[in-house]
């Protein structure tokens, strides 16, 4: 249903709605007006009635391939042609904070929340784990798991990946207008030029772990690592410093693709795939990306199979599925996000030579030694950080 | 005998008794609906305003632990201070910019335009039967330099690139003005085009010329739709964070971007419990005074 009405809206609209609100913009979360509930997609239809062969996978809005002649995924319908399970795809996830929300209820009442498989991102897949609200993979269901790539094999929030499989990685960098830039940019200091300065001609995403993660690397602090709270909060004083200068005009979070594109900024730090978008968008490749020779952060969507699922070994069948390197070749070709699956960029010369070589798919190895993944915070660090970057964007 | 008289007497007790309670069943339903959707709410979100996060370095979620620390109130209130303030200085702008747009609309629509008046009534609602989200994205491309309103105030060098007509306050105030228009032109319309003609006429008999029976008549006589429509814009626009968010910058935040972001992002539930309670507070003061000077006759 949530396709037909999509395909139901006019194009231009749904472009409105699809690339500068895309996914990861979404995944902001916060703002709480994804483009999702834009268009009225929401998880309370998930299905409650279903066949034992069917998995239910609850995911975020555009992050699936979509064959938009027959309106069908078809990477999912080759699953279902291969194993015989169907597949019952809901884009329920419109910010992981509401829709977490949104089905603790019944986790906590162990009643069936309507999904075998849920896709959220790192740090919310975390705390599912630590609620004890997933479950433990049967790693026989999963064989393509070796197939993971080695940046994302071991996180400390699940470090052999016994609960959580990634589902696409997301990378934020600085990325800017060419008509505005045509030299482009490669690190914090060009970004942050002395000539920008009261210009407020540059914007940065109100995803605390990304701007505050590249301005701590910018100042030589490893995101990764055990930093103190000092270092972040020198970090947050840098960025105070930056917007009180008239660097930064403009903190935004799901809008601020439609910014750049608009012309009303000519540098922002953001996400990789909605630069991609972007550039597809307007048929020309306007729009540049760059990880910043300091460093960007890389952070991923995870399955996780809630405890209430009624079919645990079709959503394993499901992941495995997807950690076949010629199926992950193909959706990453869509959806324009980091494959996690080692053999992917070999795949891919088969689905789409063009993007073999795309580093915002298949980062290159210069590019994943500069790419880190923000720490896990504790509870205490994260109320303490949070609090201080809202105060330092006025809120 | 003896024994009918008491029976008749309670029969007629009960039956009183009844006629007493049929009012309160029906309005049962609404009295239902109230406590589940508004008593309820309102009840959780004060007994979540007193307590404090409890956040453990050892652990990976926050907790919330009622101590009935009723400091949380003044705490936030001088923290949040500034959006505040900027919060109904925007409201109020907005609102007399509204006010100032509608009165004219509402006013032609009213008296001069003859068989278009349903066109038009329908005109000022249609725009928002797009998204409220929509709409306010829109004047984001509307005031953007790529757009045809930069570019012909830059070819009369009026502004040059540096200059930004978006991410400000003004863009901020002219987007909450806008998104809230219908709600000052509908009740402005409705009370001005209640006002018997004749009484215009009278004035014109006495002497009076069209500014000062405009002045003395047409005013005076749409003042429940100047109340009613200044008190539809203020109060949700004191509360919105949506136009701050899309059309300004972090200058410009205003209370309603605080209590979103606190309940969102820190997930410091008391603190926007806290902040919206004020908030609430704030706004039903300022409601309270503001019609007890207007007056509330024919309000509704």
């Amino acid at each position: 249903m949530a396709q037909d009405f999509d395909h139901s809206i006019p194009p231009d609209l749904a472009s409105l709605v699809s690339a500068p609100v895309s996914r990861r913009a979404i995944l902001a979360g916060g703002a709480g007006i994804g483009a999702a509930s834009l268009v009225g997609f929401n998880a309370s239809a998930a299905t409650s009635a279903h066949a034992a062969g069917t998995v239910r996978w609850g995911n975020w809005g555009y992050y699936i391939d979509l064959d938009e002649k027959t309106n069908k995924y078809p990477t999912l319908e080759d699953f279902t042609k291969k194993t015989g399970i169907k597949v019952v795809y809901k884009e329920a996830i419109d910010d992981n904070d509401s829709f977490t929300a949104k089905v603790t209820p019944q986790l906590r009442l162990k009643k069936d929340i309507g999904y075998d498989l849920v896709t959220p991102t790192e740090w919310m897949a975390a705390r599912w784990i630590n609620s004890g609200f997933t479950q433990k993979f049967d790693k026989k269901n999963i064989p393509n798991a070796k197939n993971l790539i080695d940046i994302l094999a071991h996180r400390p929030f699940d470090p052999n990946r016994e609960s959580s499989m990634p589902y696409a990685g997301i990378l934020a960098g600085i990325a800017w207008n060419k008509k505005k830039l045509p030299k482009g940019i490669s690190a914090m200091d060009q970004l942050f030029d002395k000539k920008y300065k009261g210009q407020r001609q540059i914007l940065v995403l109100s995803e605390m772990r990304d701007t505050i993660g590249l301005i701590m690397m910018w100042q030589g602090v490893d995101i990764a690592g055990n930093f103190t709270e000092a270092q972040f909060m020198n970090a947050v004083d840098k960025f105070k410093q930056l917007l009180k200068d008239g660097y930064i005009g403009q903190v935004k979070g799901q809008s601020y693709a439609q910014d750049l594109q608009a012309g009303n900024v000519t540098a922002v730090i953001g996400w990789s795939g909605d630069i991609s978008q972007l550039n597809i968008q307007v048929g020309s490749d306007q729009f540049g990306f760059a990880v910043p020779e300091s460093g960007g952060t890389f952070s991923s969507d995870n399955f996780i199979i809630p405890s209430t699922s009624t079919n645990k070994a079709g959503a394993e069948k499901l992941i495995n599925h997807y950690y076949d390197p010629a199926i992950a070749a193909r959706l990453s070709a869509y959806i324009n996000y980091v494959s996690p699956v080692k053999g992917a960029k070999e795949a891919m010369a088969k689905v789409n030579p063009k993007q073999v070589n795309n580093p915002l798919i298949f980062p290159t190895d210069a590019m994943w030694k500069k790419l880190h993944v923000f720490r896990g915070l504790t509870a205490a660090e994260q109320l303490k950080f949070s609090t201080a970057f809202q105060a330092a964007t006025g809120k | 005998m003896a024994a009918i008289a008491p029976a008749k007497a309670i029969r007629s007790v009960t039956s009183l008794r009844k006629k007493v309670a049929t009012p309160y069943f029906l309005l049962l339903p609404g009295l239902l609906w109230l406590l589940l959707f508004f008593v309820s709410p309102i009840l959780t979100t004060l007994s979540m305003s007193t307590k404090t996060v409890k956040a453990d370095s050892g652990s990976f979620d926050q907790t919330y632990v009622q101590n009935y620390h009723w400091a949380n109130y003044w705490d936030f209130l001088v923290e949040s201070r500034p959006q505040f303030i900027r919060s109904f200085l925007y409201a109020g702008l907005a609102t007399i910019l509204a006010l100032a747009i509608a009165y004219p609309l509402a006013y032609a629509i009213a008296f001069k335009s003859g068989r278009w008046k349903n066109v038009l009534l329908v005109l000022v609602v249609a725009p928002y039967f797009c998204s409220f989200i929509l709409r306010t994205m829109a004047w984001k491309q509307i005031l953007s330099q790529d757009n045809f309103i930069f570019k012909a105030l830059q070819s009369l060098h009026l502004v040059d690139s540096s200059v930004q007509l978006t991410s400000n306050a003004v863009a901020v105030v002219v987007g909450l003005a806008y998104n809230f228009l219908p709600f000052m032109t509908l009740p402005l319309y409705s009370s001005l085009e209640r006002i018997d003609p004749r009484t215009l006429e009278a004035s014109g008999d006495l002497y009076a010329n069209g500014f000062t029976t405009f002045r003395k008549v047409t005013v005076p006589l749409s003042m429940p739709g100047v109340v009613a429509g200044t008190l539809l814009t203020f109060i949700p626009a004191a509360g919105d964070f949506v136009n701050t968010e899309i059309l300004g910058n972090s200058n410009t935040t205003m209370i309603g971007s605080v209590i979103q972001a606190q309940f969102n992002e820190t997930r410091n539930y008391p603190k926007a419990s806290a902040l919206s309670f004020i908030l609430m507070i704030t706004i039903l003061v300022m409601v309270l005074t503001y019609v007890r000077k207007a007056g509330t006759e024919d309000l509704v």
